[in-house]
């Protein structure tokens, strides 16, 4: 459902000239699979993350998303395509302070062709334990159960891919577990692919599928042994 | 849906500076509609209220001083007109109407007119229009001492049918200058919304012959107000009276008169126009402002929903139209401005000149200000949605890993 080739991006650097943060030349996953990147920070995990994302455009190759090559589209629909095909979790959650839970999480459905479907939100919330707490700000809630909120947004839409940029980052080592598993489970049910980066190796380690993200991107010195 | 429910929490999230600046529009368009609504309304008042009458002749003077104190009942008379002139005025085959009035009196500082029964019986105050006496009451005797008070008179002083009072001298109230004639009240006038509603109403002679008045004038009148048979008979009256004669002024027409009384004085519509307008040229920009300040702390906000599948238009369209409710906040809040504004001074209006103006009088201001305060609202939201729009979304989903 994701294949990635020779896909390319560098920024502009001060002084002139421009550094190659991203340099893949291939990767692919399939249909409900979880593949974790392992990476340290500044690898460029996140640009490559967005990439697949479609927020930034690559300078050359190829992200096919269930048959759709994003790099090839215009930025509004890369839009379109990320808000019906893609889930991101974020490290910091990203959750819209001033909106409730459940808008939070129907946001995630917002922008894509199927529209809002409160019902799905609230049982989706239900699934991550926070049935009781629709109507909550996400200030008034743990970490982790902010981390829940975004799990759910992420998910709301059926999306065939989610990307998982850190997502426990921000957690305590309980919390953490906690939110991994319920990360892959809810992926699994609904059969979306999961991408994750991280630089944990508890968290990388209950994964079948770990690739070191130095191996696929060419930018990216090689992980010492 | 979306849009709005985003707009909604926005505007909430930002409360304080939703409310400052939707009421800084509120007060600007609250001004614009007061000095509109009264500018638009005084002046058809004042011009209906001359229709009643073509010509008013007087003493040498101003023409509008003739007809402030003749028809208005406002500003003292500029002197008086011999018997032997109304009578010639009276006689006129060019005349239609002449009706006599004589002033000088005033009862607890309501003015006192003296005139004859035609008055009420023999014209139309307005189009269509005939002055009544409400039930239970009657026109005054010419020949007796009687009076027909205003609608606001009666409502003012407490004066009914078959209440008694005694006339003050003077067009101002001075407790000491009381008349020793005693008049009884036999009618009270319908309300008509002119300043015929400020006036005590007695017989002519009433205020001829009132005792302590001269008595070498007591046939003498203030002015007469002339209803003619031909628009053509004015000018050549006008020749006559003030191109030819020196001893009186006529007014003709009346409703010229009034109108170059309103362009004199345009200039105070004008300043409280232009002061309405820099006030809502102010309150757009602190639309701008409000929502441009907000914008450091938006960008997260922006970059999630942009993150999360919102399109550049999307967080456009979101940020135009939040400013753009901010508009409509203060267009409607307006309304209120505009409603306790217009009170007031539809209030004073009446008291001091007797005019009404009425507030639920339609008029396209009342969408057209409005709609025009909701446009500058947008307007003041183009700056930041434009920032939103070019909100680099990467840049702002920190930390990067």
């Amino acid at each position: 459902m994701l294949e990635i080739s020779d896909l390319k991006k560098s920024f502009a650097i001060p002084g002139g000239g421009r550094a190659v943060i991203v340099d893949v030349p291939a990767l692919s996953l399939a249909v409900g699979e979880q593949l974790a990147l392992r990476g340290e920070s500044g690898s460029g995990k996140t640009t490559f993350l967005h990439l697949l994302a479609g927020i930034h455009a690559p300078d050359s190759g190829r992200v096919v998303i269930d048959g759709i090559d994003m790099a090839a589209l215009g930025e509004a629909r890369r839009d379109r395509l990320r808000a019906e095909k893609i889930g991101y979790i974020f490290q910091t959650f990203n959750l819209l302070q001033g909106h409730t839970v459940l808008e939070n999480v129907l946001l995630g459905m917002a922008f894509g062709s199927s529209g809002s479907d409160p019902a799905r939100a609230r049982a989706l919330l239900d699934r991550v334990g926070l049935g009781h707490r629709l109507d909550h700000r996400p200030a008034l809630l743990s970490t982790g159960q902010q981390q829940r909120v975004a799990v759910a947004r992420a998910l709301v839409n059926r999306p065939s891919l989610v990307l998982a940029d850190e997502p426990t980052g921000n957690l305590d080592r309980k919390h953490a577990q906690e939110a991994l598993a319920l990360i892959r489970e809810v992926c699994g049910e609904v059969g979306a692919a999961l991408l994750l980066v991280s630089h944990d190796e508890q968290v990388l380690a209950g994964f079948g599928r770990v690739l070191d993200f130095s191996t696929i991107n060419r930018a990216v010195a090689p992980r010492e042994p | 849906m979306m849009l709005l429910r985003l707009v909604y929490r926005s505007l909430r999230q930002h409360a304080l500076s939703t409310i400052v600046t939707a009421a800084s529009i509120a007060l600007a368009g609250g001004l614009l509609l007061t000095v509109w609504m009264v500018k638009e309304q005084t002046r058809r008042a004042f011009v209906e209220t001359t229709t009643a009458f073509d010509a008013v002749l007087g003493a040498r003077g101003s023409k509008l001083q003739l007809v402030l104190n003749a028809v208005f009942h406002l500003e003292a008379s500029p002197g008086n007109v011999a018997l032997a002139d109304y009578e010639a005025i009276r006689r006129h085959p060019a005349v239609k109407t002449a009706i006599p009035i004589a002033v000088g009196d005033n009862y607890r500082g309501w003015r006192i007119v003296g005139t004859v029964p035609e008055l009420f019986t023999g014209v139309e105050y307005a189009s269509g229009r005939r002055y009544t006496v409400a039930p239970g009451g009657r026109l005054f005797d010419a020949a007796k001492r009687e009076a027909v008070v205003g609608d606001m008179v009666a409502r003012q002083t407490g004066l009914t049918v078959g209440d008694t009072f005694k006339p003050f001298h003077g067009l101002a109230f001075d407790p000491k200058a009381e008349h020793a004639d005693v008049y009884t009240v036999v009618g009270v006038l319908a309300p008509t919304n002119t300043p015929a509603d400020r006036v005590v109403w007695i017989p002519l002679a009433g205020v001829q012959t009132m005792t302590g008045h001269d008595a070498r004038t007591a046939t003498d009148v203030s002015a007469v107000l002339l209803q003619l048979r031909a628009p053509s008979a004015g000018m050549m009256m006008d020749l006559l009276y003030n191109r030819q004669g020196n001893r009186l002024t006529l007014a003709f027409p009346v409703g010229a008169i009034v109108a170059d009384l309103f362009n004199k004085i345009s200039w105070v519509d004008r300043v409280l126009a232009l002061v309405a307008y820099l006030v809502a040229l102010v309150a757009g920009g602190s639309v701008l402002a409000s929502i441009h300040a907000s914008m450091e702390a938006r960008r997260r906000d922006i970059a999630i929903l942009r993150a999360l599948g919102a399109r550049r238009r999307t967080v456009f369209g979101a940020v135009l139209a939040e400013a753009a409710a901010i508009g409509l906040l203060g267009a409607v809040a307006s309304l209120v401005v505009y409603a306790g504004l217009f009170s007031v001074v539809a209030g004073v209006i009446r008291t001091q000149t007797g005019v009404v103006l009425n507030l639920a009088q339609w008029h396209p201001v009342l969408v057209l200000a409005p709609a025009g305060l909701i446009l500058l609202g947008a307007l003041g939201g183009l700056v930041p949605a434009w920032k939103a729009y070019r909100t680099p979304v990467a840049d702002n989903l920190s930390p990067v890993s």
